[in-house]
């Protein structure tokens, strides 16, 4: 019977998967989640993905990063720049292709010489990297430097968030339990017991710190094209800090808790709309309450598995032969 | 015919020299003891034949399979792939993981799948998972952790982690084990025991076998030979019988029982 479990395991991932997905698009079409709710939406998914993708780099491979709001610009701005040509979906499409590439590239190009150093060379570089290219999209004539790009063509949608959060998550996940994944969370533990195993550890710091540069600049492409609007400094320091919060707050090597505290910081946030001045002092204060009580964030190092669903299963009585 | 030849290796550490101008060598299917006082320069031996530390001067040669490699200067992790592995004195395992994954990391060299298909996790990756999950198991059967294989490293009580760090070093397929105080601090029981695992997987893997070792007992049971060290300097070498009635090696041994004495 344990054998039948497991094997129901992937099923019911791929169940919860689609059910989400039909759920909201419904809920969507008849109305009851507004615009304001598919913006907040939006953001929950764009959050998702840059803070797992920092996980990958910070919370599993213990390289820290300070930058990854610059990786997310170059996507949007790549986004940018082509829908105000191509208002097309091929040239959505296009974008969401040059935008992941030319920020791995970008990733890869600062990360190799600062990864092969002991230390924390890369939060260094990658704060000089991000505001770099912040002073290049303020200066630049082609990016309506510090006025930003604006009339940005929507395309991205419920189908295109989800898709790309389901599946940054899922790739991600099945990274880390592939040998790969395994060799960039030993560099985490021991670097130097990882070296005398086998592991390159230059080569898997810069394949972590280059897949997240990726799927960070996927992040600014959604971005770009859903609130039509671009400003260099939307991408400055403070929202680094902002995906670093997140990671810190859901757990240093848990994803699962990136989804629960992307999710949690977008509520809260919502609800605390209506206090104006005293938004960000009791956003600031319940991080600090959160993390005195769970410093080591809300999952640890932890995932929740399907395991959760099955235990609120048990709710109801136990089906014959489980357990 | 030498497996391992070591010519001339010194490694200094500023105004220190920890090992110098030493010769070795190892032959294939050997167990050799490398003993020496505290600070002997013994573990720096192990780093310098790993990769972790670079050598100030010297040669260290590696014929395995008919073919010589140069090992100075080369990575560590190049050095594990030429089939050197190793364990440390001040263990050091990957004590956030499980002993599974502690093991399973140390297979990397000998898992066969890209990082496409460790993305998507493809046939290929399924197929490398499963066999090298079976090997894993095999080695930590040998090593008695098989049913702690879900344990995290660092929940392990010590003389199991010591354990651990022999089958993560097995893992990595080498033909030369390095193995650095594997009974420090173990009682009289468990150093039996770890005696028994060592001649047992020398056979199995067919290993040459370089052995730091304080516990002398150990060491003139099992080693074949024995090279000593003092201040860096190698002062005797020989079977244990020979080691056991060497004057320099009984009066470098005689100052370290002073010095420990006025501890
Ligand atoms: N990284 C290092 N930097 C400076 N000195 C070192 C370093 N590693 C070892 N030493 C020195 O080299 C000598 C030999 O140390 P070690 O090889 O650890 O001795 P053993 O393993 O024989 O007890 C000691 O004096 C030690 O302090
Ligand atoms: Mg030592």
């Amino acid at each position: 019977m344990k054998n039948l479990t497991q094997k129901l395991a992937p099923w019911r991932k791929w169940l919860f998967i689609i059910i989400t997905f039909v759920l909201v698009q419904l809920l969507v079409q008849v109305g009851i989640i507004n615009d304001y709710l598919q913006a907040t939406i939006a953001t929950i998914c764009i959050n998702i993905i840059l803070a797992v993708s920092l996980n990958l780099i910070t919370g599993f491979t213990g390289q820290f990063s300070l930058g990854h709001a610059g990786f997310m610009s170059i996507g949007a701005y790549v986004c940018g720049l082509t829908l105000l040509r191509m208002p097309t979906i091929w040239g959505y499409l296009a974008s969401i292709v040059m935008g992941a590439l030319l920020a791995a590239v970008v990733g890869f190009v600062v990360g190799l010489p600062t990864l092969r150093l002991r230390g924390d060379y890369l939060a260094i570089a990658t704060l000089g990297m991000s505001e770099i290219i912040r002073i290049i999209f303020i200066n630049l004539e082609i990016t309506n430097g510090a006025a930003g790009l604006s009339g940005i063509p929507r395309f991205t949608n419920w189908v295109f968030l989800y898709i790309f959060t389901v599946g940054t998550v899922l790739l991600i996940s099945n990274f880390l339990k592939s040998t790969h994944g395994r060799a960039c969370i030993s560099i985490r533990e021991d670097e130097i017991a990882a070296e005398a195993m086998g592991i390159n550890s230059t080569r898997y710091k810069v394949t972590a710190f280059t897949i997240g540069s990726l799927c960070a600049g996927i992040a600014g492409v959604l971005y770009a094209a859903y609130f039509y609007y671009l400003n260099p400094n939307t991408f400055g320091f403070l929202k680094s800090i902002d995906v670093l919060v997140i990671v810190v707050l859901g757990g240093m090597g848990s994803l699962s808790g990136s989804v629960l505290a992307a999710i949690l910081l977008a509520i809260i946030s919502t609800i605390l709309q209506d206090f104006s001045d005293l938004r960000m002092i009791i956003y600031a204060l319940l991080l600090v309450i959160i993390m005195i009580f769970r410093p080591q964030g809300l999952m640890g190092s932890k995932e929740i598995s399907m395991k959760v669903f099955r235990n609120l299963g048990g709710l109801w009585p136990a089906r014959k032969g489980e357990k | 015919m030498a497996i391992l030849s070591i010519r001339k290796l010194t490694k200094s550490f500023g105004g220190l020299t920890a090992v110098a101008n030493l010769n070795m060598e190892l032959k294939k299917g050997e167990l050799v003891g490398l003993i020496g006082p505290n600070g002997a320069g013994k573990t720096t031996v192990f780093n310098l034949l790993t990769g972790i530390y670079q050598p100030s001067s010297g040669s260290i040669i590696l014929e395995a399979n008919g073919e010589k490699k140069e090992l100075q200067g080369q990575k560590p992790y190049n050095i594990c792939k030429a089939g050197i592995a190793r364990t440390f004195q001040n263990i050091r395992l990957f004590d956030d993981l499980t002993v599974l994954d502690n093991v399973r990391i140390a297979m990397h060299q000998n898992i066969n799948y890209g990082l496409i298909s460790g993305l998507f996790h493809l046939p290929s990756y399924k197929r490398e998972e499963k066999r090298i999950l079976e090997e894993c198991m095999e080695l930590l059967r040998i090593t008695k952790l098989d049913s702690k294989a879900d344990e995290l490293a660092k929940n392990l009580p010590y003389g199991e982690q010591r354990h651990l760090e022999i089958a993560r070093a097995l893992a990595a397929k080498p033909i030369i084990l390095l193995l650095d105080e594997p009974a420090a601090g173990m009682n009289p029981a468990e150093t039996v025991q770890l005696t028994e695992l060592i001649q047992w997987i020398r056979k199995k893997f067919d290993l040459t076998i370089l052995l730091i070792e304080h516990d002398m007992s150990l060491v003139m049971k099992i080693c074949e030979r024995i090279y000593v060290l003092d201040y860096g300097l190698l002062i005797a070498e020989g079977t244990p019988e020979e080691i056991k009635s060497n004057e320099r090696v009984i009066k470098a041994y005689l100052g370290e029982d002073v010095s420990n004495a006025g501890d």
